[in-house]
Order: C-alpha cells, then structure tokens, then sequence
C-alpha cells in the first residue's frame, strides 16, 4: 500500500527497476543454502504449489478441447482422446462482438486515466496546495468503498444523462470508460504520486522555476520525459481492471453492449452448458489479461506493490 | 503560507479530478443514504414495503436474511483472510532466499491475479460441484483419483452453516500470490547484515525468523490484512459467478443487494443494505488511512 510498504518497497524502485528484487549475493549459487534435506522439502512444497494453482488451468485446456460428447464426468480430468476445436469455435462466434468491446474500453481507460493520473500525481507529489494532503486522503476512500454504495444512484444519474436529448451515444461501454476512468482516478493519481515522490528530483524542479518555467512547461518539459516506468505501470493497471470488471457491467450495460464479463457470464449461465465452448470462452475472455501479465509482468506487480487491489 | 501565485495553477488542474471524485464518490453516497431512508408504499394494495427513516435499518437488520448473509460473510472473511496470509508467507518464505527457476514459481503464484473473478469463477463453479461417489466432478472427483475420497464434501452447498469457508477457496487461489509478492519484497528490504549478526550471536534460523525477519514485516502484514480484508467484503463476482444469481445458501450482503434490487426491487432495502457494507469497509479502511499518512507525515519529517 501506500506509505506504509514504502518503507521497505520504495515506490520508483517498485516501477523502475525489478518489482522485487532478487536476494541479495551471499556468494553462494541460489538454491543451495541449507541442508540437503531442507533444500528438497523446499522444492518439493514449491512444485506441489505450482501443480495445485495450475490445476483450474489444466482443467480449462483440457476440456475446451474436447467434444461436447467426451465431457463425461469419468474422463473430465483426463486428456482430450481426441482434438476438437469446436469449443473454440462456438465461443469465438459469442464472444467476439462483446470481446471487441472490451477492446476499446480497456484501452481507452487505460491511456485516458494515466494522462489524467499523470497530472494529478504530479501536483500531489511536487506541486502541492494548501489542503492538498486531505483531499489525497478523500481520494483514496474513494479507492476502498464498496461500488455498490454509489451503484443506485450512479445507475439513475446515467440513465439521466443518456435520456437527455443528444445524449443517446452515451451507454454501454461509452458509460463504461466514463466510470472506470473516474473511479480510477484515485489508484492512478496515487502510483503517479507515488513514482514522482522519489523519482523526480526537487532539485530539477527548482532549477526549471529559476529559468522562469511555469507549471504546465515544467510538467511537458521536465516531468513526461521520465514518466515512462508509471505509465506503464497505470495503463497495465487500469486495462486489467476495467476488462475484469463484471459489478458495473452488469448494473449498466445489457446483453447486447456489454462488456466480455457479461457476455462470458451469459454463456456460462445456460440451462444445457456446452462445456468446451463455456471453458474456451473463459480462455478467450482471459487472454489479453494473461498475454499482458505474461509479456509485462514485472510492470503488472510494480502496480500491484505502489497501489492496492478494487 | 506559500503565495497562491505558486499553488493555484496546480489547484486548477486537479480541480477537474476534485469535482469528480466530490460528484461520483461523495454526493453519490449522500444520495445512496438519503435513498435508503425513504418510506416506500406498494400501489395496489397500500402495504408498507419500507417503513422509512432508521427504522428501513431496524428491519434490515433484523431480518433473518441479512443476518445469514452477515454470518456467511463473517465465515469467507476469516478462512479468506487467514489463507491468503498462510500461503502469502509459506510462499514468501519458500522463496525468499532464493532458488533456482524463483522467477518461474513466482510468475505461476501471481498468475490467477491476472484473470478476472468472473472468469475464475466460472471454473471454480465446476470444480466445486457437489456430486460424491460415482456423481464426483471436479475437486471432488479430483480426491477421489488420489485417495482421499473421505475429503470430498459438497462443498459450498453442504448443510453445514459454515459452508461458506468452501467459497474462500477460489478467493485463497486468486490473491494468495499477491499477499507472497507483498511479503516477499519485504524480506528482500532487510539487510542481510541483520540476520548475519543474529546468526553470529547464535541464533537458531528460526530465531532469526522469529525475531529478526517477521518483526519488520508486521507493517506489510497490516497492509495485507486490510487490503484482503475489504476486498472480502466487497465480494461479488466470483460469488455471483459459482453460486449464481439468487443462492440464499452463499448469500453476502453484496449479493443480496443485487437480489433486493433487481428480484424484489426495492432499491431503498437495496440502498441501506449498500451504506451498512461502506460503514463496514470504513470502518476497517479509515483508521488505517489516517494510519499511512501519519507515518507517511513523520517519514516526510
């Protein structure tokens, strides 16, 4: 969390560099400290973890490769006898409209709330005003309430808005990147806050003010150019969070323009369940998120340690 | 006081952001509050459906519903909360000193962070499934192939009242990597100075554990605490995925407000049901805030 793990995790490290960072050299070769014995107790509890968290994997895999009539409940654990991509297939042909609403939305917030994170992090870490600290301090309640304290109301001053004439465009996913863009407000003005505190140099900011650079200069000129490492960090953040999101799908958006949360959920939710097909649409809809963690992950916990978890 | 010449252009700029999180965050509640106070009289036949006032809270909770709700969400906090942290640290101390392929273990641990709740759920509802003997699916089915068919149980839907421990399950597979990556960025911020001077005035590695390493993690410990804590009450998704819409069996009081509003429609139950759950989360959430930035003041200096 915020300043708290701070004393031990500093926040530009946990972006800049490794997210955790390896054991310090003791001048032995890593995984040799100990007795034999303990050293294999070890691994073995290592690796039975490993088996454990990777089995609802497995068990994904497996069975979106089977057919519809192999999903016995004898052979459920077992290999596919023989490859089937029907699953596949069906889900593809559900899931691909709501799978590119997802798309847009997931991206939007995420370069949409690190621009806005961005400026606000930067005032709140080096260009800060009286009272400053309280209000950081009422944003971040806002990080930590139960959505459905604001769910009654939100759903009615939407539907409010979407009603008004010329206004007809704002629902489904539009609504969607409006909430997750606000509600994101808090998480991102704090990793921002968080990256300039120790990554931006008062010293550079007092000399930019020596040559006359006001606040918006300052910020273009001298703040972007190293925000990199947090913009990363936001965007990973807000595009995992807005693609997994189901609470505000499903209390404002419908079948036919929500987000691949919904659409999984309605697929999943038949009275005959097609297991191949529900399985790979869960391997579909889980994707992107899996490829981002996969190929960015050091970025994907940099975000985990500086912010908390919706 | 700085002259406002330096300040106000920084004011301006996250004056949009200010009226946003006042407007979505803040009025909102207000509303929600003032929405759960109303008095609600069905049309047809003049039947009182919300009496108004504190008393909408009175029924509530006093409500056998609410209060089943409360107790299942009482037994999925404590099993959620205690198995992330058991695993969080069994996996941070596993790996803290450093092992061969660390980056691979870690990756998988953190893994089921990266898929949403929903579609975890999906799975879990499957892995879940209650049939025994020769009906065993899933987990179930699972134990059965390994020899230990006398654990297989119904899992969430077992008569037991305290059923709900088997949806913490899900809940301890989702996050108990995120509780390792906390701890285990915390055994890394020690010197290994520290244990070498434990170790030289004959401490036992356990000792040095004991009172060394685990007593500058309590920060981080906290920090775990709260951060599972109040994502177990707020939990929906991964509820609403196994158990489905409507289960009274798995009912919380965040699922329950789904049902007040859409089965029963009665958004002001529904409304009072939210504002006790944020008075909850508050409730562990403020103190700890007030906690992070007095600290965070006193590092500062």
């Amino acid at each position: 969390m915020t300043a708290t793990t701070n004393e031990v995790v500093p926040a530009g490290a946990a972006m800049g560099g490794e997210p955790i960072p390896s054991r310090v050299s003791t001048g032995k070769a890593p995984g040799t400290e100990g007795t034999a014995v303990g050293r294999t107790v070890r691994y073995a509890l290592l690796v039975l973890f490993l088996v454990l968290i990777l089995l609802p994997l497995y068990v994904l895999i497996v069975t979106s490769l089977k057919r519809s009539a192999d999903v016995t409940a004898s052979q459920a654990w077992s290999l596919p006898t023989s490859l089937s991509f029907d699953g596949w297939k069906s889900a593809w042909d559900s899931l691909s409209p709501p799978l590119f609403r997802s798309l847009i939305l997931a991206t939007s917030v995420a370069v949409l709330s690190a621009m806005l994170g961005s400026v606000n992090g930067f005032v709140f870490s080096k260009w800060r005003f009286p009272g400053a600290t309280t209000v950081f301090t009422l944003f971040l309640f806002g990080m930590f309430i139960p959505y459905q304290a604001v769910m009654i109301p939100l759903q009615g001053m939407l539907l409010a808005v979407q009603s008004t004439p010329g206004f007809s465009w704002f629902d489904g996913i539009v609504k969607l990147i409006a909430v997750h863009l606000i509600f994101g407000i808090p998480i991102c003005s704090l990793i921002f806050r968080n990256y300039y505190a120790t990554a931006l140099p008062t010293e550079i900011l007092e000399a930019a003010k020596v040559d006359g650079a006001g606040l918006l200069r300052t910020f273009r000129s001298v703040v972007l150019p190293i925000s990199m490492p947090a913009f990363v960090v936001t965007m990973i953040w807000q595009f995992t969070s807005a693609w997994n999101d189901f609470l505000f799908a499903l209390f404002l958006t419908n079948r036919n323009n929500g987000p691949v949360t919904y659409a999984l959920n309605e697929l999943a939710g038949g009275q005959n369940p097609d297991y191949p097909s529900i399985m790979a649409g869960v391997l579909l809809a889980s994707l992107p998120t899996l490829l981002v963690y996969i190929v960015l992950g050091r970025y994907f916990i940099g975000g985990l340690m500086s912010g908390s978890v919706k | 006081m700085r002259k406002a010449k330096d300040w106000l252009p920084g004011f301006l700029l996250v004056l949009p952001s200010i009226i946003l999180i006042g407007v979505f965050v803040y009025w909102l509640i207000f509303r929600n509050v003032s929405t759960s106070l109303d008095r609600t009289v069905t049309r047809a036949s003049k039947r009182v459906t919300n009496p108004g006032g504190l008393e909408n809270y009175t029924k509530l909770l006093g409500s056998d519903d609410y209060q089943h709700a409360l107790f299942n969400l009482l037994v999925l906090t404590v099993v959620f909360v205690a198995g992330t942290m058991v695993f969080g640290l069994l996996w941070a101390v596993l790996l803290e000193k450093g092992v061969n392929a660390e980056g691979i273990f870690r990756s998988v641990y953190l893994l089921p962070m990266a898929i949403s709740f929903i579609a975890a759920g999906i799975v879990w509802r499957w892995l879940l499934s209650p049939g025994k003997g020769d009906q065993a699916v899933g987990l179930n089915q699972l134990l059965a192939m390994v020899g230990l068919e006398r654990f297989q149980s119904g899992w969430w839907q077992s008569p037991s009242a305290f059923s709900m421990a088997a949806m913490a399950l899900p809940a301890i597979w989702q996050l108990s990597g995120y509780v390792m990556a906390l701890f285990l960025a915390g055994f890394r911020g020690i010197s290994e100075d520290q244990r070498e001077a434990a170790r030289i005035d004959g401490a036992s590695e356990w000792q040095v554990y004991r009172h060394v390493l685990f007593p500058q993690l309590s920060p981080i410990a906290l920090s775990a605490l709260i951060i599972v804590g109040h994502m177990s009450m707020k939990m929906f998704d991964l509820i609403y995925a196994i158990a489905g819409q409507n289960s009274y069996k798995a009912s919380v009081p965040a699922t329950m407000m789904w049902t007040q509003m859409f089965q029963q429609n009665n958004p002001t139950a529904a409304a009072a049901n939210a504002t006790i759950l944020l008075v909850l989360v508050a409730i562990v959430v403020v103190p700890y805030l007030m906690y992070t930035n007095k600290t965070e003041k006193e590092t500062r200096g």
